[in-house]
């Protein structure tokens, strides 16, 4: 299911948060309307951390993960990349990247599997995501904005990029993810889609502008209204034993 | 561009999202939704004036454009749209809208309503420009003109009133100032022009007009204004006082080709000139020559008016002699844009021919025109009785018998008189009074023709006025065959075509009221 909240009055949500199948790191807000709102949904799943990064809220654009690791830009003070080691499960690797582009959030989009990145990112950075994200890298724009991160966000069963991109390369993107993407919007119109929200396999949290049919259209291609996490054990169960029987 | 760099592009499809709103299918845009959502989410002619009073005068057909200028404008004209556009325009600006269509929609125009359909442009939600047309009511109320309502209160009420003067017998000075204000369209504002005995009255609605017409005969002729006003009313509350002003101008009295003796001030003034002397020329200056010696001086307004003298013997008093011989005693000579030629000569009066042997022999600046058997028009001081202070100051001049002005052509003229001439001149709209009688009326027009004959005769007078063709004139053969080749007249190229748009010219004029 999807949730639609407001960080401080603020309805980009995805850039004071973080969502991954493994954690969910939430900005430090004034409030804890936005921090419980997450608890609610994930606590019993998932931990769900409070921090900041170099000093800021703006977490959720400053760095990447998915349920292997999590990549913080050189800002990142020692005192919250221990934070951060401490919170996260044993199995996520947290590591700090040297990058001249420090908004990791903004120039690489993740899953599991595959991630979409800035065409100018370094080498280094390149072969760090690779290692320790366990991911194939390709070096992508999304609708001519080389920030893949802002304008596309996709989990491991679909996604949704920028409303401008033309057929074509929706096709080719698809096919280098594979999961099925489509164009789209959140908050109202808005095309900087993971601004406006965050999203793992099973839950996705949005701009509480989102309108109904945006919700809908996230819903359908996240595939949220049969996902739970039980549920994939279910299904992965089911197919298991399908295929054993 | 790509093509011919030899790039390979991938062909770009746009592709289609929902709309965010009501989740049609339609092509992404900046807002990310569809036009009839943004329509309904947006209006843009929000704040826009949609009602606007204008004043209208409905005796003029003007509309009131603050604070004090009325604009003239037809219904549905362009003057008029462009008019209520500006009415509207700021508004349309404080709210950043671009104006891209308007144009009127039909209304009756009993119902005072002036409709117009404005179509506008405006950026809303992230780039997205929206279009819209919306409708500006326009309601015309009906409010007279201050000068509409002057008029309705009393037609001919004027403010200001010149008074032009010439105290002489003749008329032609006016005749040839009427000629130079049409040229330079300098009554164009007067209300009422009055052809009064030694003179033509202008009245204004305005006392700058007044002063600017006033201006103008000062730069034209040798004149001496004064000016008083009349208290009319006043409201010493307010502090407003309503004069009428009245200018008097008076123009001097020398007139060209008059013969003058100067007063011995003026005379030592100018340097021992004259003191007999002949006018040439009168502008804003007065041109005098002596005859006998071709000194010349002008003489500006203030020096003529700071000790003015009159005319000794004028052109009514011109006399005709026949040129019996001629001899040139200097070269030609050229003062102030004419030739001129010192020559004795031997004359005789054409009353006088045939019946007795009075010869004068006379000096003449004319030398270069005459020759034996020529007529001459001039002044016979032989015969002549003056009565003139001036002249009897000067006890030991000797007075000469006679002083030829100017060539005469009354002979050859005689075959062509009661032809038309191929020119004419417009004339001031000017109201006579016609309660002096037929004599009078005819006197004025052999004036006329007089004045017409000098335009003919001297190119300098036709300098600074407007010839135009007369259309009717169809030169005959035989007076072209007959009419020597020296006989002066106005050449073709000087006239100017007389504008077919005469009655527009006429509708400019009621305009400009």
């Amino acid at each position: 299911m999807a949730t639609r909240l407001k960080f401080e009055n603020s309805c980009d949500v995805g850039v004071f948060s973080k969502l991954t199948n493994a954690y969910c790191l939430v900005a430090i807000g004034g409030s804890e309307n936005f921090y419980s709102t997450f608890e609610s949904e994930l606590a019993d799943v998932i931990p769900v951390v409070k921090t900041s990064i170099a000093g800021t809220r703006i977490i959720g654009r400053l760095c990447v993960g998915n349920k292997n690791g999590l990549l913080v830009p050189h800002t990142t003070t020692d005192q919250e990349l221990q934070q951060l080691r401490n919170s996260l499960p044993d199995q996520v690797v947290v590591q700090r990247i040297e990058e001249r582009l420090s908004a990791l959030g903004n120039c690489v989009a993740c899953n599991d599997h595959v991630a979409l990145t800035h065409t100018d990112l370094d080498k280094e950075t390149e072969e760090i995501i690779a290692d320790v994200l366990g991911v194939e890298v390709f070096r992508q724009t999304v609708a001519g904005n080389v920030l893949v991160g802002s304008y596309c966000v996709f989990s491991n069963r679909g996604g949704v990029v920028h409303p401008h991109t033309s057929i074509e390369d929706l096709d080719e993107l698809s096919t280098l993810i594979q999961v099925p993407l489509v164009a789209g919007t959140v908050n109202r119109g808005s095309e900087v889609i993971a601004a406006g929200m965050t999203v793992n396999d099973w839950t996705a949290f949005c701009g509480s502008d989102t309108t109904a049919t945006e919700l809908s259209v996230i819903e359908s291609v996240f595939k949220l209204r049969e996902a739970h996490p039980s549920a994939i054990v279910d299904e992965m169960r089911k197919s298991l034993i399908d295929s054993y029987v | 561009m790509a093509q011919d760099t030899g790039m390979f592009m991938v062909p770009q499809t746009i592709g289609s999202v929902l709309c965010c709103k009501c989740g049609i299918l339609m092509v992404p845009n900046a807002a990310n939704m569809c036009v009839m959502c943004l329509r309904s989410e947006v209006d843009i002619t929000e704040g826009l004036l949609k009602h606007v009073i204008i004043m209208h005068c409905p005796e003029c057909d003007s509309y009131l454009h603050p604070p004090t200028t009325w604009i003239k404008a037809q219904l549905e004209s362009r003057e008029l749209l462009n008019f209520l556009v500006n009415k509207v325009k700021p508004s349309l600006q404080k709210a950043k809208v671009r104006l891209v269509d308007v144009n009127f929609i039909w209304t009756e125009p009993h119902s005072k309503r002036i409709k117009l359909n404005l179509k506008v442009q405006k950026e809303v939600l992230n780039g997205a420009v929206l279009e819209q047309s919306y409708v500006v009511e326009f309601v015309s109320q009906d409010h007279m003109c201050e000068s509409c309502s002057r008029v309705q209160a009393n037609p001919d009420q004027w403010v200001a009133a010149v008074q032009l003067r010439q105290h002489v017998a003749h008329r032609r000075t006016f005749f040839f100032l009427e000629q130079l204000i049409l040229k330079h369209d300098a009554a164009a504002r007067a209300i009422k022009i009055t052809q009064t005995s030694q003179g033509i009255d202008f009245h204004f609605a305005n006392r700058s007009h007044a002063v600017k017409f006033v201006e103008f005969v000062n730069k034209v002729a040798p004149v001496r204004s004064r000016h008083d006003k009349q208290l009319v009313s006043h409201d010493s509350k307010s502090n407003n006082y309503n004069y009428k002003y009245t200018f008097s101008v008076e123009i001097s009295p020398i007139c060209r080709e008059d013969l003058i003796c100067l007063p011995r001030e003026v005379s030592t003034g100018l340097g021992n000139m004259g003191p007999l002397v002949i006018c040439t020329k009168v502008t804003n200056s007065i041109a005098l020559m002596n005859p006998f010696t071709l000194r010349y001086c002008f003489l500006d307004a203030e020096q003529y008016w700071r000790a003015s003298f009159k005319s000794l013997l004028t052109r009514r008093q011109l006399v005709e002699f026949i040129v019996l011989d001629v001899e040139i005693v200097s070269p030609e000579v050229y003062i102030g844009g004419s030739r001129y030629a010192l020559a004795e000569a031997q004359v005789a009066r054409v009353s006088d021919f045939g019946r007795n042997d009075t010869i004068f022999n006379i000096k003449t600046h004319l030398g270069h025109l005459l020759s034996p058997g020529d007529y001459a028009l001039g002044y016979d001081l032989y015969g002549a009785n003056f009565n003139d202070n001036e002249l009897d100051q000067y006890k030991d001049f000797p007075v000469p018998d006679a002083i030829l002005i100017k060539k005469s052509y009354e002979e050859k003229r005689q075959s062509k008189r009661g032809k038309r001439r191929p020119w004419k001149l417009k004339s001031l709209k000017m109201e006579v009074d016609d309660s002096r009688g037929i004599a009078d009326k005819e006197k004025m027009n052999s004036e006329y023709e007089q004045f017409l004959r000098d335009l003919e005769e001297n190119p300098d007078l036709r300098f600074n006025i407007s010839l135009y063709h007369e259309k009717d004139y169809q030169p005959s053969e035989m007076s072209s065959m007959i009419d020597g080749e020296d006989l002066p007249s106005v050449p073709l190229e000087e006239l100017l075509a007389d504008l077919e748009l005469d009655d527009e010219k006429d509708e400019d004029d009621n305009t400009r009221e």
